[in-house]
């Protein structure tokens, strides 16, 4: 079965974004990139189950800037086959990204489509939903297991109780959770190797698909400052000053 | 202009989050209607009826909708949400799951987890875990919005007559089925809903020593979180785990014990009215954020603490 993984270029998760000071949006020039914790975990999973002979083929596509083939290259090292880069200059809202994705999926008839189940720059957690309703396939959201059996994958889910188990008619669309794995490192030979696997470049024109947007971010602001606190020197201090200063005990 | 909010409920009552979520709604102005979609759920309709500013409760009472399956309960928000200028969930697990659906199938863009509305067509939310918030404006006809809970006060769960309609519609699309659910056990406070939460992160050591959290929790009434670290470290559960990759939490007091203060950690809280940080390394970033630190050995800071209060 063929395997696609939906990878997302993001500033790195260690770095302290800063927001520019004319309110447009967060400053990234000079700022390292990587790819979404979230989508490594996807990519991890597509290759496990390369590993257990589930799967026979992983594609994987992004879309963005031609900066964005960095992250497609760790991918296929990690054990991707081939790539797919949909060049498009701006930031995408999560809705013609999915509509992108949907004009891949038709292109390549994947069984299944495991993406990450939010990037951490826009936190919007949309992708994988909307493009499980563009498909018209079942979804198996925030995923901490597995397990493809015949025509049908179970999909264990993380839910705000504890967890969820749904069972998905393939193909179907599954967004990683950060239990399901722990990605692994790319060798260096892998990442050589990773240079000559093939990397196919598109256009959202050349897919048909209007990347328009119903949304416009009007302003990006820094987050309101907690004013500085005090260290206190015993537990009692603590105690008393709970319930007299801050009286919220 | 007129909202249908979708209520998220369990075990036959409704979920705090849908009180927070029709807050939200009253802001942006008009009518409030619920949507109650589930089985057997007369009873959660009934009190979703008395929740103040509710005009109008539809309910959606069908074995297609148990346990909220995006692929059978999208198409009923979409059939329904013609008739509304925006449709809102809470951005609990059921509301992220199933309103991206919608919105695709309306062919809009939906706007995650707003946690102020300044317009009908202008909202905040948070980016960069929690480190920038965005103020977006939509020009979709219908809006599709995921409201943070903590971002808005609740509605009191008493005091409307909201009018009961049964909607027909069964959408079964034959794609999903649901096959088990493993909730975690608690008789604390839910997480979200807190007043207090305790929380602890690796220097637990283990997850034994989270008694000592646990005994303090009761003691105040409070609910028990853990830091990624500590569930990552098979310590708790994960539905216990605060943060961006976990619940949001915004109780009146936030006591993190033995947490260093990760970015991913305090987009899950910063936002709590007092945070106390016990730990015994003072370089730890969460002092940057506590309005009182407490430099010491959480094993003998913790139990004291216990006594004391």
């Amino acid at each position: 079965m063929k395997v696609l993984v939906a990878v997302k270029r993001v500033v790195d998760y260690n770095v302290k974004v800063r927001v520019k000071a004319d309110n447009s949006g967060v400053d990234l020039a000079n700022v390292k990139m990587s790819m979404n914790p979230f989508c490594e975990i996807a990519v991890e999973e597509a290759v496990r189950l390369k590993e257990k002979g589930v799967a026979t083929e992983i594609v994987v596509v992004t879309i963005g800037p031609s900066t964005a083939q960095e992250q497609l290259r760790t991918a296929l090292a990690l054990g991707a086959d081939r790539a797919i880069l949909v060049e498009a200059a701006d930031e995408l809202n999560s809705l013609a990204v999915a509509k992108l994705l949907k004009a891949v999926v038709d292109k390549e008839q994947p069984q299944l489509v495991i993406l990450g189940k939010q990037a951490i720059d826009s936190d919007n957690n949309q992708t994988g939903q909307m493009l499980a309703a563009l498909t018209g396939f079942g979804q198996g959201t925030f995923a901490s297991k597995v397990d493809v059996a015949g025509d049908k994958v179970s999909v264990t889910r993380e839910i705000d109780g504890g967890l969820q188990t749904v069972s998905l008619n393939l193909p179907a669309i599954v967004t990683t959770d950060l239990r399901l794995n722990e990605p692994r490192y790319a060798s260096l030979p892998n990442i050589m190797k990773a240079k000559k696997k093939p990397l196919e470049t598109v256009t959202p024109d050349a897919l048909g698909v209007s990347v328009a947007s119903t949304n416009k971010t009007v302003k990006v602001e820094a987050p309101a400052a907690r004013s500085a606190g005090i260290k206190v020197k015993s537990v009692a201090e603590l105690v008393e000053k709970l319930k007299n200063e801050a009286k919220v005990i | 202009m007129t909202i249908l909010v979708i209520a998220e409920h369990e075990k036959g009552a409704v979920a705090p989050a849908t009180l927070n979520t029709v807050a939200a709604a009253a802001k942006i102005g008009g009518d409030v209607h619920v949507l109650v979609a589930g089985q057997g759920v007369g009873a959660v309709a009934e009190a979703a009826a008395k929740i103040a500013g509710v005009a109008k409760v539809l309910v959606a009472d069908n074995a297609a909708y148990a346990h909220f399956l995006p692929e059978n309960v999208a198409p009923l928000v979409v059939e329904l949400a013609s008739a509304y200028s925006h449709v809102l969930a809470p951005a609990t697990s059921n509301g992220k799951n199933v309103l991206p659906r919608v919105a695709a199938q309306l062919d809009v863009d939906q706007i995650s987890e707003i946690i102020s509305v300044e317009s009908a067509d202008t909202f905040k939310r948070p980016i960069y875990a929690g480190n920038a918030i965005a103020t977006v404006q939509s020009s979709a006809a219908i809006k599709v919005i995921t409201v943070r809970a903590t971002g808005f006060d609740a509605v009191a769960a008493e005091g409307g007559s909201a009018a009961i309609e049964a909607v027909g519609a069964a959408h079964d699309a034959g794609k999903s089925s649901f096959v088990g659910e493993e909730l975690a056990k608690s008789d604390r406070p839910e997480l979200t809903a807190a007043k207090i939460v305790v929380s602890g992160g690796r220097g637990m050591q283990n997850g034994d020593n989270f008694k000592h959290l646990y005994a303090l929790a009761d003691k105040l009434g409070a609910a028990v979180g853990a830091s990624r670290a500590a569930v990552d470290a098979g310590f708790v559960p994960n539905d216990m785990q605060v943060g961006q990759t976990g619940k949001i939490v915004a109780p009146q007091l936030y006591i993190a014990v033995g947490i260093s203060g990760a970015i991913q950690h305090l987009a899950g809280m910063k936002d709590s009215k007092v945070i106390v940080a016990i730990n015994k390394d003072e370089e730890a970033p969460i002092f940057q954020v506590a309005d009182y630190g407490l430099v010491a050995d959480l094993f003998e800071a913790v139990p004291e603490l216990e006594k004391l209060v």
